[in-house]
């Protein structure tokens, strides 16, 4: 692909597109990638960080991740701050899936333990976690009690006995955003959630159980520090997030920001999927309060989830999820817009970050990590394709260069039509099992399109961030069986 | 004539497609049916048990595109119904398109209907609706 004019090189890792690349343009875009990565990345990546760039309000640069690829008005790998005060917020800086994210359990087996059980284990993950088209959760919610929920959050689960209290401390804001308000929540949203909490969904959405060999320890101080203290200890990881209810508040303010952002507040974006709204407007508030319950929705989802892979590896081993040591590591979002103070020309400000798969990455010190973390930076989980692997990392002092933001994933390379179109899930099934993965689909079709193949250079990816300084890696983590949506 | 077409080379992580037809309203129905043959390869399998009207206003043929494919995803979540919509009416009034639809089908059945990808969202990504010399063409892409 080619670059686009004028882009120049700021570091091996840090490119910049000048703000007269385009009109309109308030700041420079900023692509953190290595060269390769840089090359290899789509059209849509560079037109749309640039787009970014024109938004009311932005601070500093729009950002692009090393993972990625066009999405919807912002890249997916797309980082934007906005000064609250005269700035907009976009539901196409957070993405429909608001609050995507990722939650690492651990286990204190290895894998030489798990390895006979490994089939039941994954069969019975499939079983108790819902996944695919329309899948729908064991708890049923009345429309009153699940606007409750959305506003609760992880604590909501806590309390109704699907987790542990230690959880929360561990999920990124205490698993509750503050200021979620049903109220602001169409009836329809709520039609489409009220019966998903403890779903996995589908597309690139999975559940796996993972190792952490030896070799693929990074940092064994901070991997001590994160739980992993074993050689091939077990863990598990997951990816899902706030399912049609995040999807439907979404699309509800995409419409209602499209039909006021021009006659109301006078302002054009170069793509209707920027659709915005000034922060401080009504509008502005509204979605902001919305897009928390769908946040909230999404903590408890995965703390549900948390409580049956606990479940799951409980029967099977016939042992307590705390004699197993099944305790959370940590659990991030990669689609979020939040409300955190960074140093912005030698002073805090408080800012709103959009994150548009993108994952906060605090360095040591922020007083927003939980304690056991406040040294070790926070603990940031990338989910890889489900052939090649994961990886746990760290947050560092040079993430602020990006608001502390780092990437998310590996980003996808190849189309969903052309991996259905080359790999046979059926085949890619039986390749997997003989590489020692062992697989559960809701759908065949839908386990080619997630193929490895399909997906950049986890690998790459990772090591991008690390040479940039703006996350750094503790541990690879290595599948062994995966349940997909 | 009508009919659609999944694209691979617009959407790396979701699902694009053209669709078209004669008329406005054979667009439609062929962009519906796009959309639940994205979520379930097996249209044929889809029987008509269950009906939902549909009623939608928008200034924009466009966005009653837009709202006619979300409408489909919300059953989807909402009812767990596998919906097609065999036609549609469309009209003016006031300087607004209505459209008029009942949409048929029946509750997701993994088994008979080969479920596929979950649609999350319809999204305004390069969505057109426009007239040409052939009739009606629309481009789509869902976010899955």
């Amino acid at each position: 692909m080619p670059l686009p004019k004028g882009i120049r090189k700021i570091s091996d890792t840090v490119w910049e597109i000048p703000a007269s690349f385009k009109p309109g343009m308030l700041v420079p875009a900023r692509i953190y990638a290595t060269e390769r990565l840089l090359q290899e990345m789509d059209e849509g990546v560079f037109n749309q960080v640039t787009n970014v760039a024109t938004l009311p309000g932005i601070v500093d640069y729009a950002f692009c991740m090393p993972d990625g690829h066009w999405g919807y008005g912002f890249p997916i790998g797309g980082v934007a701050a906005m000064d609250p005060r005269n700035g907009v917020i976009s539901p196409g800086g957070i993405g429909f899936d608001i609050n995507c994210g990722m939650r690492l359990l651990l286990t204190n087996l290895t894998e030489e333990e798990v390895r006979p059980r490994l089939r039941e284990l994954v069969d019975g993950l499939f079983a108790r976690v819902p996944a695919g088209v329309g899948c729908r959760g064991f708890i049923k919610l009345s429309p009153g009690r699940f606007r409750r929920v959305v506003e609760q959050g992880a604590p909501w689960a806590v309390r109704e006995g699907y987790g542990w209290e230690e959880d929360l401390e561990r999920t990124e804001e205490r698993g509750c955003i503050a200021g979620a308000d049903a109220s602001k929540v169409s009836d329809r949203a709520v039609a489409r959630g009220c019966e998903q909490v403890g779903t996995l969904g589908s597309g690139n959405h999975y559940l796996e159980i993972q190792v952490a060999r030896p070799e693929n320890i990074f940092d064994a101080e901070l991997a001590r520090a994160f739980g992993i203290t074993l050689p091939n200890q077990v863990v598990v990881m997951f990816h899902c997030g706030s399912r049609g209810f995040g999807h439907q508040v979404a699309s509800d303010y995409l419409m209602s920001f499209l039909k006021v952002m021009g006659p109301r507040y006078k302002i054009a974006t170069p793509d209707r999927e920027l659709a915005c709204a000034p922060f401080a407007s009504p509008e502005g508030q509204d979605y902001f309060a919305a897009m928390k319950c769908a946040l909230n929705m999404s903590f408890a989802n995965r703390q549900v989830i948390a409580h049956r892979i606990r479940e799951v590896f409980s029967s099977v081993f016939r042992r307590d999820p705390r004699d197993l040591g099944m305790h959370q590591v940590y659990d991030v979002a990669h689609n979020t817009a939040k409300l955190e103070r960074h140093l912005v020309d030698g002073k805090v400000r408080e800012l709103l970050v959009h994150r548009k798969g993108a994952t906060r990455a605090f360095g040591p010190g922020r007083e927003e990590l939980p304690e056991i973390y406040r040294e070790t930076g926070q603990p940031v989980i990338i989910g890889g394709s489900m052939q090649t692997g994961s990886y746990l990392l760290a947050g560092t002092a040079g993430g602020r260069e990006t608001f502390f933001s780092t990437a998310h994933g590996s980003g996808r390379s190849m189309s969903r039509h052309e991996a259905k179109r080359r790999f046979s899930g059926k085949k890619l099934e039986h390749d997997m099992e003989e590489h020692g993965i062992c697989v559960r689909t809701a759908c065949y079709s839908g386990l080619a399109e997630e193929a490895g193949a399909a997906y950049k250079d986890i690998d790459l990816v990772v090591g991008a961030t690390e040479l940039a300084g703006i996350s750094r890696r503790v541990a690879r983590l290595i599948p062994i069986g995966n349940v997909k949506g | 004539m009508s009919g659609y077409r999944f694209r691979g080379d617009v959407a790396i992580a979701d699902v694009a497609f053209e669709a078209w037809g004669a008329t406005l309203e054979e667009l439609f129905v062929a962009a519906a049916d796009a959309t639940t043959n994205t979520l379930a390869e097996n249209l044929e399998a889809i029987e008509d048990r269950e009906r939902r009207p549909i009623r939608l206003e928008e200034q924009r043929a466009d966005l009653l595109l837009f709202r006619l494919l979300e409408e489909l995803i919300f059953l989807k979540d909402a009812e767990g119904l596998l919906l097609r919509v065999p036609a549609v009416r469309i009209h003016q009034r006031d300087g607004a398109l209505i459209l008029e639809a009942e949409a048929r089908g029946e509750p997701l059945d993994p088994l008979r209907h080969h479920l596929q990808a979950d649609v999350k969202a319809v999204t305004l990504h390069r969505l057109r609706v426009e007239q040409t010399a052939r009739g009606w063409e629309a481009s789509v892409v869902l976010d899955i």
